[in-house]
């Protein structure tokens, strides 16, 4: 113990940590910042982005369109290579869309206050990363005029899907994550949108906002319902989202083909997952940071936090990377051995390579404090983890495929421009969805940011400013803390 | 016009959450408070008894795990059945990510149906909105109203209780 004891009263219990939010901003000043960036004008440097984005989202419907005429042989795809660069984009869309539920779900649950400054934004990614998502196996069954067959809709052949397939368990399980996301981050928006409805100066801003609602009017006995309310979705989120990417995991897990037939996929899976939504989320983050100036709400705390998960993740997954080499080694199954040996040496070693670097060695970097707080170099990191999490994707897809047990059937798999294009337009439609996010809905959770404000605690006023505290404060205490 | 109630106005969480349980004790009902995001504390100061959300998300939860089970038992083995990678028709192992989903998903949305419902949302329109005082709860407000339909409502003994629990602002709403 010390043997100051003038210090032992004053030494708090817990690391001492920066206020969440700085700049001495007070709640008018947060709803200002946070609703000026959609009142005033639009910037011409939205409208500049928001065109080259649209005109991405264009070449996607356009190479969708000349797929739904043609059939998926415009792709690369071949025997024995039946999945390519869709399947692949598919579970690179979902990975990222898991940040979002994650910071919202179970950061919540585990009472970590500094989520409220990345979370409205890290939901919104999610939603749309899930759209983009779900797009690649909708286009990818090849007839998608029978893409309804995916779900349990009684029809005319009395035809009923596979449940013991986990394809169909993939149908629900993105389903159900696309849908429990979108209510969770509403929920979320409701008393944000009412700010902008008390603030709209023009009728047809109210009107919109007004609906938009729901008419909330702030008081105590609905935010009662309304705080049970977001607790229950976030207990039901946290194991969704740990779900959603095991699921997914099975598509791969439950076949025989060598390099995929593995328990290690669901947690392996699950962790590149939420270091890929990170890496996405702190790119994106450290880009509106800079272009809306919200350096006293996402302070590089934040940043630092995100950096630590982005590590552990990233090293959890590195584990798995090295596990597989081992079990493959230590099963004596001379087809894993030979699955392993192919994807460090083989045909495809470049792309196991890139996503070796850029997953696991790269971002050992964030051991070091000082490049956990460096904006230039987690922003470059944040872009090499989503090119490494794309190769991990495709690593796992092809390169099993491609050499699978019988030699005469090998085939290397190369993408043709469609794939291509298919690809780099969902990121334009991505950035379509998330500019006009940006554009129109509060980015930043303006209440939950005020409600982890000391100045939101009641208690907050009994030090310091003395005139503040009130006389019989001690009735309205709870918990009986000191 | 018809009135609808009083609202005052006070200074921070604390002093609103002290006017709360000043207002309680004077015996007044009907009353509620108004603030930019939840003060932790206030329901128990307030009297709130604990919302039954919780409990209808749980129903309904388990009444999803059991429509998505008992649905895949039916197609499986009665509707549709079909023996795929030797598997028996009702194979339980195979339906458990879907009964999850199911389960998920259901109680998710009876969380927000039922917040809705208890709070009588959506709405267009609320006589509190004839407040312009209202609108500071979206910023940096923070406001106690009693309804005028309370038994111990007065206009003037009202407006005089507020002044006394250290009310900033009052203003009587007026409108439907």
């Amino acid at each position: 113990m010390s043997v100051n004891t003038t210090n032992v009263n004053t030494a708090p219990a817990v690391l001492e940590e920066a206020p969440l939010v700085q700049g001495g901003m007070s709640f008018g000043g947060i709803t200002a910042k946070i609703s000026g960036i959609v009142e005033t004008r639009t910037p011409g440097l939205w409208w500049l982005l928001f065109g080259v984005a649209l005109f991405g989202a264009m070449i996607l419907f356009g190479s969708i369109g000349w797929l739904i005429w043609e059939g998926t042989g415009i792709w690369g795809l071949n025997n024995p290579v039946g999945w390519g660069w869709a399947i692949v984009n598919f579970v690179f869309w979902v990975g990222i869309g898991h940040a979002g539920t994650l910071i919202s779900a179970i950061l919540f649950l585990l009472r970590q206050k500094w989520r409220t400054a990345i979370n409205r934004f890290a939901e919104a990614m999610t939603i749309v990363a899930v759209i983009c998502a779900g797009i690649f196996p909708g286009i990818h069954v090849g007839r998608i005029w029978i893409a309804y067959y995916m779900f349990p809709v009684p029809n005319q052949m009395e035809v009923w899907p596979n449940f013991r397939s986990p394809l169909l368990w993939d149908v629900f399980a993105v389903g159900t994550y696309f849908t429990v996301s979108f209510l969770f981050w509403y929920v979320g928006l409701i008393p944000d949108l009412a700010t902008f409805r008390d603030r709209a100066t023009t009728r047809i801003r109210k009107a919109i906002f007004g609906v938009l609602a729901l008419g909330w009017r702030w008081a105590n006995r609905q935010w009662k319902h309304y705080e049970l309310a977001y607790l229950m979705l976030a207990g039901l989120a946290t194991p969704l989202v740990l779900s959603v990417h095991s699921v997914v995991s099975t598509d791969f897990a439950t076949s025989l083909i060598p390099g995929w037939h593995t328990t290690i996929f669901p947690p392996y899976f699950v962790a590149g997952a939420i270091f890929s939504g990170f890496g996405m989320v702190l790119t994106l983050a450290i880009i509106a940071r800079r272009v809306f100036h919200l350096e006293n709400l996402i302070t590089i705390d934040h940043f630092e936090k995100m950096n630590k998960i982005i590590l552990v993740t990233g090293s959890m997954v590195g584990y798995a990377y090295i596990m597989e080499f081992f079990i493959a080694w230590y099963s004596g199954n001379i087809y894993e051995v030979f699955t392993f040996v192919n994807r460090g040496f083989g045909n495809y070693a470049w792309a196991y390579w890139i996503m070796f670097l850029c997953n696991v060695i790269t971002p050992q970097l964030f051991w070091f404090r000082k490049f956990r707080r460096s904006i230039p170099i987690m922003f470059t990191l944040s872009i090499f983890v989503n090119i490494g999490m794309w190769f991990e994707r495709f690593v796992i897809t092809v390169t099993s495929l491609s050499r699978d047990f019988l030699p005469s059937s090998w085939d290397y798999y190369a993408p043709t421009a469609w794939d291509v294009l298919t690809f780099v337009g969902s990121f334009g439609l991505f950035f379509t969805l998330f500019l006009l996010f940006l554009r129109f809905l509060p980015m930043i959770a303006i209440s939950e940011v005020k409600g982890v404000m000391p100045e939101a605690d009641p208690h907050h006023y009994e030090h310091g400013d003395a005139h503040d505290a009130v006389e019989g404060r001690r009735d309205v205490r709870h918990g009986g803390a000191a | 016009m018809k009135t609808h109630g009083m609202v005052a106005a006070f200074e921070n969480p604390a002093r609103l959450m002290e006017a709360a349980r000043r207002t309680r004790e004077a015996g007044y009902t009907r009353f509620d408070v108004y603030s930019p995001f939840p003060i932790h504390g206030m329901d128990a100061v307030m009297g709130e008894k604990r919302s039954p959300v919780g409990l209808i998300v749980g129903g309904m939860a388990l009444v999803g795990a059991a429509v998505g089970f008992s649905l895949q038992t039916w197609v499986t083995t009665s509707a549709y059945p079909l023996v795929i990678s030797g598997k028996p028709h009702f194979s339980w192992q195979a339906y458990i990510i879907i009964t999850f989903a199911l389960f998920v998903l259901f109680g998710a949305f009876s969380a927000v149906i039922s917040m809705l419902r208890l709070n009588r949302l959506p709405r267009l329109h609320h006589p509190m909105f004839h407040s312009t005082l209202l609108e500071r709860a979206s910023d940096d407000g923070f406001l106690l109203a009693v309804e005028v339909d309370d038994a111990r409502f007065d206009e003037t003994a009202t407006r005089d209780f507020f002044t006394s629990i250290g009310a900033t602002d009052i203003e009587l709403v007026r409108g439907e």
